[in-house]
């Protein structure tokens, strides 16, 4: 079977992950991995899952978005609840991840879809500022949303705590406080799991018809919308599907740690995301998944420079950007790939 | 009269916000990138003035033309660092480099002068009868205006109407209308545009130092990361009035910082930010180019 170059990169990716994960599964197995690393395994899937569905709104769809964070933020919030609640209905643990996840992702896909209907008929810079307009807002409601349950089923409010929950109820979402006592139930091998099947959707809805549409209207709407293709169809269709994601990587954030609160999904988070987008290269999932892993463990790896590692990691975020956009050695690696690509046919020739 | 009270105060702010949008929405017009560490050389103009003034005991005005000064030049060198070797580049990857660069300040802000909060001194203050008034009072004590405010109101006023006779009459202000029109065309007609650029960053970044001062006098808690919210509003604060356009920012920016306040005062403390960016998104979704922005239909 003759692969194209497209489906030949896709399984490289594949590949790549799998082969991290075996061989974090066998270092961790061995015992040779610091605590603090093995600490950050799930919360580097859940970003590298953040990064691959950002990039589906970045570099497939074209449209930056500033407020990713509030659709992680959604899923970790909702995902958990769902954990917590259902934690006596359903005893086995991996189980239960798997539907928070899938509540996760169930309620940020609803709230992308609201925030998609005014923010996708804008352009640009203003439906980038009006992204992060909405990440603001879920974190503002986040902070101030009481949600309860007792035997009368759910109760919410918002500002304060007027859940008035019959005895034996618990109060789960507590404001500001947000939420506490979560039971640790997500693990590296979920991560995994979640990764690969970001990854299968996205390849397949990349080389889909509808990616094609999406990409189409990445690269020119006005001729998009003349051959007959449904703009704010296919914009949605990507962006319901981006947030989807954020909201599984959220929920798998949040049962990684003890208690979660809205203001660690905020701006900042959203900006994170877009520096692995960026870092990666638009377009390239490969290149989210790497970015997000490498820049995730970064700041830990810089740990034996204290105080300075934040200052480095700034330094060598734009020491990056400078030089990947240098036209030298952009020509530099431009002959290089041209010199390889040239070998590589001669090779292709002679077999 | 509390609802006066809460207006004045407000417009107090807005006109902070505006100041700060002014630097976002000048270097929007002509660089087309959204500077992400504007936010930051605020906290650096804050972080100046105090050291002169708290540290050094140098006289106010001694320490806001330091703050002014210490951040044109920080302005300067960041673009021709950071942004300027980008000109050709996506904006995208411009806009992580200036991500880097808010970064970079905020941790650097750090390291220098730690992350306890320093408590900005009143400036605008005189002495009567040896104690220290930072303001005056209206219809028997009902209204209190501190100076700080008529200060903010006034600042604002000026760098407006200097800045707008400024890009209309000046040759180099009409060097950097042209800059935001057309970069080739006016590149053809003899103009530099990498120094145009240079003085847009420079003009940003002073308005940043005075936004500062006049932010930390109003609200005197100085940490690192003081300027990464009024930043982030007062880039909003440009879109809400249409990125680009000087009246643009200055409107959207007293807006936006009189909803602020009425939302706090009125109806939520907690959910004032919430609120401000809702009719954000509800005025952009009646005029998609902001308040004043110009609607530029595509041609095919």
């Amino acid at each position: 079977m003759r692969l194209n170059k497209t489906s030949k990169k896709n399984y490289l990716t594949y590949a790549i992950v799998i082969v991290a994960y075996v061989i974090m599964q066998i270092v961790a197995g061995g015992g040779h991995l610091s605590s603090s690393l093995k600490g950050m395994l799930v919360p580097i899937c859940a970003y590298v899952v953040m990064a691959v569905s950002l990039n589906l709104t970045v570099g497939i769809l074209g449209e930056l978005s500033l407020g990713h964070a509030g659709f992680m933020s959604v899923g970790a919030f909702m995902g958990t609840t769902a954990a917590i609640a259902l934690q006596n209905a359903i005893p086995s643990a991996p189980l239960r991840l798997t539907v928070a996840l899938i509540v996760g992702a169930v309620f940020a896909a609803i709230v992308g879809f609201l925030v998609g209907i005014p923010v996708l008929r804008l352009n640009g810079d203003y439906l980038a500022i009006v992204t992060l307009a909405f990440g603001e807002i879920i974190k503002s409601v986040f902070n101030n949303l009481y949600l309860g349950i007792d035997a009368n089923g759910i109760h919410m409010s918002l500002l304060e705590d007027k859940t008035n929950l019959l005895e034996g109820g618990k109060l789960i979402i507590a404001g500001p406080m947000g939420i506490g006592g979560i039971k640790k139930i997500a693990n590296f091998t979920a991560g995994f799991v979640l990764i690969m099947i970001c990854l299968v959707v996205i390849f397949h809805l990349v080389n889909s018809r509808q990616g094609r549409a999406i990409m189409a209207v990445r690269d020119n709407r006005i001729a998009a919308e003349s051959v007959g293709i449904n703009v704010t169809h296919y914009k949605m269709m990507a962006f319901v599907t981006s947030a989807a994601m954020a909201g599984a990587a959220g929920a798998l954030f949040a049962l990684n740690y003890s208690t979660i609160v809205a203001n660690k999904f905020d701006f900042n988070t959203s900006i994170l995301v877009l520096v692995f987008v960026v870092f990666g290269g638009l377009g390239n999932m490969l290149g989210s998944v790497i970015a997000a892993a490498a820049l995730t463990i970064l700041p830990e790896a810089l740990r034996s420079f204290a105080s300075y590692r934040m200052l480095i990691y700034a330094i060598v975020l734009i020491l990056v950007m400078l030089a990947t956009n240098n036209p030298t050695l952009k020509g530099f690696f431009a002959s290089l790939r041209g010199r390889f690509d040239k070998n590589s046919e001669k090779e292709a020739s002679a077999s | 009269m509390s609802f006066l009270n809460f207006l004045i105060s407000g417009i107090s702010l807005g006109s902070i916000y505006a100041i700060i949008a002014l630097g976002y929405t000048m270097v929007y017009g002509i660089a087309k990138m959204l500077n992400f560490a504007h936010g930051d050389v605020i906290m650096v103009g804050a972080y100046v003035c105090f050291l002169a003034v708290s540290k050094s005991g140098l006289p106010p005005v001694v320490g806001i033309l330091a703050a002014v000064v210490v951040c044109t030049v920080l302005g300067m060198v960041i673009e021709k660092l950071a942004y300027k070797p980008l000109r050709q580049a996506t904006s995208l990857a411009v806009l992580i480099t200036a991500i880097g660069v808010s970064y970079f300040l905020q941790n650097a802000a750090l390291l220098l002068w730690t992350p306890n909060p320093k408590i900005f001194p009143a400036l605008f203050a005189r002495t009567v009868d040896g104690k220290k008034v930072t303001g005056f009072q209206l219809f028997d004590g009902q209204l209190r205006i501190s100076y700080v405010t008529v200060i903010t109101i006034i600042a604002c006023i000026i760098i407006m109407v200097v800045l707008t006779l400024f890009t209309s009459r000046t040759r180099t202000g009409k060097a950097m209308r042209a800059c935001s029109e057309d970069k080739g065309a006016a590149q053809l007609m003899g103009i530099n545009v990498d120094t145009t650029i240079s003085i847009t960053f420079a003009i940003g970044s002073g308005l940043a130092a005075i936004a500062g001062v006049l932010l930390c006098s109003a609200y005197p808690t100085l940490v690192p990361t003081t300027g990464s919210m009024p930043g982030i509003k007062a880039f909003t604060a440009a879109v809400f009035g249409g990125i680009g356009s000087i009246p643009g920012a200055f409107i959207g920016g007293l807006l936006l910082g009189v909803i602020e306040i009425l939302a706090k005062a009125y109806i939520s403390t907690q959910m004032s930010d919430a609120i401000v960016f809702l009719v954000l998104i509800i005025v952009l979704l009646v005029k998609p180019a902001g308040l004043l922005g110009k609607k530029i239909s595509e041609k095919v």
